[in-house]
């Protein structure tokens, strides 16, 4: 049974008041705690490893299906291994996200391995949240790994967020897309303490007409690291975006290593990355409409990832 | 009632200290008063002066009897003043209806919203949603920064070159906005410009050129003058009658 501890983290991570209807799995300290398919959602356990694996038929349209982990349970490390089978001319989404609270002094750790194969225009909505609480000394610890295969004619979108409480994360992301198939990422991080945040994308447009928009908006904190990666490999006639956008603060570092590759003589790829503290003119424009410093400043920065 | 004591402001700059601003003394006792004069003459230093922006260098602002010339930009914000800037500042993320809120003091529905915003001549529906950020253009910009100030609704607005990048059609519409403020307003709205059909709204005008204040006094006192010299302020003089400014 979930305790309120379990509840609240779902909440947040999955906007999950009460069980939801349609297709589910929720994983808590390392094991099923409840599911539900539905006609056209299959989530069978792997037999080789830890994980799961999501099958939506196609045609399947407008349903959600939500697979949220959680961990209250401090030295716990979790790995699991979980596929996206996304049947052609699907149009799902599929919500994901972690949540772990450790009151205690060893490490928790929860590593999910994520596997998409979108089929041919196919639409999938993807919404991974990362979140992390507990008064105890030991770390909350999250590497999450994303493989995204693309067929013709798919959509992907991608957002993922970490906002609060993931003391140390390593985040993996790599997409090899068809034709005319399309990637959209948006991550959103902020980093506080002594945290530390990498993000590594690598998106490989192989197919004609694909595109992909990689948006990364984040915020460093007090001593806490961000590093940023994106590589974007135009393979073929294709179009690539990637942008990172930091704002740090105190004595946070932040690192933005954006790279395109163009293989292709039609591949058209753009790169941005800009880093730089809160606008002095923000901060003031904000206190004259009555904000102290402080609360302009959770203005801009709520804003900013929102 | 706003009122200025010997004001004088000096800047830091890389050839030495410059006097912006030297012993300016003025009560804001009227409704609708606009500053005018030549440009670098010290006019958005006043504004943001009265706004806290800047501290002066000398002098003192009160504000309904009370010596306020201490108070930061918040608590100058909190005890009824405004102030539109002259180029708005761009927020990435934060929309048009959480900058209208946050004006507001509390979040506004849509049809509020559609109320400033109307009043501005934008399409609410267009534009609650829309990021204050660089997709919106510079006249764009400026109105929403004038519907924040209305959103206020405070005893003290003031506006730093309200029509600066606003188009000719929208120009007009801002005319009626401040003649509606004009009318229901219960304190004092202060303008800077050069635009002659805004100092023809205004109840008085200042006239303020190198730093110093040259008249001030009740439109029709002070319009003639303007219009009938050059010594004085020979930008607005140009302006005034339809020359490049």
């Amino acid at each position: 049974m979930l305790n309120d501890t379990d509840k609240q983290l779902l909440k947040i991570i999955a906007d999950m008041d009460a069980i939801p209807t349609g297709a589910y799995n929720i994983r808590a300290n390392g094991a099923l705690e409840n599911r539900n398919t539905t006609a056209n959602i299959d989530i069978r356990t792997k037999e080789d490893k830890p994980g799961i694996d999501i099958i939506i038929r196609p045609g399947t349209k407008n349903e959600t299906v939500h697979i949220p982990v959680i961990i209250d349970k401090t030295g716990l490390s979790d790995t699991v291994y979980n596929d996206f089978i996304i049947g052609e001319n699907a149009d799902v989404t599929i919500m994901a996200g972690c949540g772990i609270h450790n009151c205690g002094s060893e490490e928790s750790r929860h590593d999910g391995i994520h596997t998409f194969f979108v089929g041919k225009n196919a639409k999938v909505k993807y919404i991974e949240r990362h979140y992390g609480e507990g008064d105890g000394t030991g770390e909350r610890v999250m590497n999450p790994t994303t493989i995204v295969n693309i067929a013709d004619g798919g959509y992907m979108e991608m957002e993922t967020t970490q906002i609060k409480g993931i003391d140390s994360t390593k985040r993996t992301t790599t997409a090899s897309l068809s034709d005319g198939a399309t990637l959209v990422i948006k991550e959103k991080i902020m980093t506080h303490g002594t945290q530390t945040a990498e993000t590594d994308f690598t998106v490989d447009l192989n197919g004609a007409e694909s595109g992909a928009n990689v948006i990364s908006r984040s915020v460093a904190k007090d001593n806490s690291y961000q590093c940023f990666k994106s590589n974007i490999n135009g393979n073929n006639k294709c179009s690539g975006h990637t942008e990172c956008d930091a704002i740090i603060m105190d004595d946070a570092k932040v690192s933005a290593i954006p790279e395109i590759c163009a293989n292709h003589i039609d591949a058209s790829l753009i790169h941005e990355a800009a880093i730089g503290k809160i606008a002095g003119e923000q901060l003031t424009k904000l206190m004259t409409l009555g904000l102290d410093e402080k609360q302009a400043e959770e203005e801009i920065i709520n804003g900013f990832l929102k | 009632m706003l009122e200025l004591k010997n004001i004088s402001f000096t800047a830091e700059t890389e050839n030495g200290e410059k006097e912006i601003l030297n012993d300016i003394s003025l009560k804001f006792d009227d409704r609708f008063i606009a500053i005018t004069g030549p440009n670098g003459g010290g006019k958005s230093t006043l504004a943001k002066i009265i706004a806290g922006i800047y501290t002066p260098s000398s002098g003192k602002i009160f504000l309904d009897g009370e010596d306020i010339t201490g108070l930061s930009i918040t608590d100058r914000a909190r005890k009824g003043i405004s102030f539109a800037f002259q180029q708005p500042v761009r927020f990435k993320g934060i929309t048009v209806k959480d900058l209208i809120s946050l004006a507001s003091g509390k979040e506004i529905s849509v049809g509020e919203a559609c109320e400033y915003l109307s009043r501005v001549g934008l399409c609410a529906r267009d534009y609650i949603d829309r990021e204050v950020n660089s997709s919106l253009s510079g006249g764009e910009l400026k109105r929403i920064e004038i519907a924040t100030v209305l959103a206020r609704g405070t005893k003290i607005s003031v506006f730093d070159e309200p029509e600066a990048g606003i188009d000719l059609w929208s120009f007009n519409s801002l005319i009626k906005v401040f003649e509606r403020m004009n009318a229901s307003v219960g304190g004092s709205i202060i303008i800077i410009s050069h635009q002659e059909r805004i100092l023809n709204i205004a109840d008085k005008v200042v006239v303020i050129a190198a730093g110093k204040l040259k008249a001030y006094g009740k439109k029709q006192d002070i319009l003639p003058e303007l219009l009938s010299t050059d010594t004085t302020c020979g930008v607005l003089a140009d302006s005034l009658e339809g020359k490049t400014c």
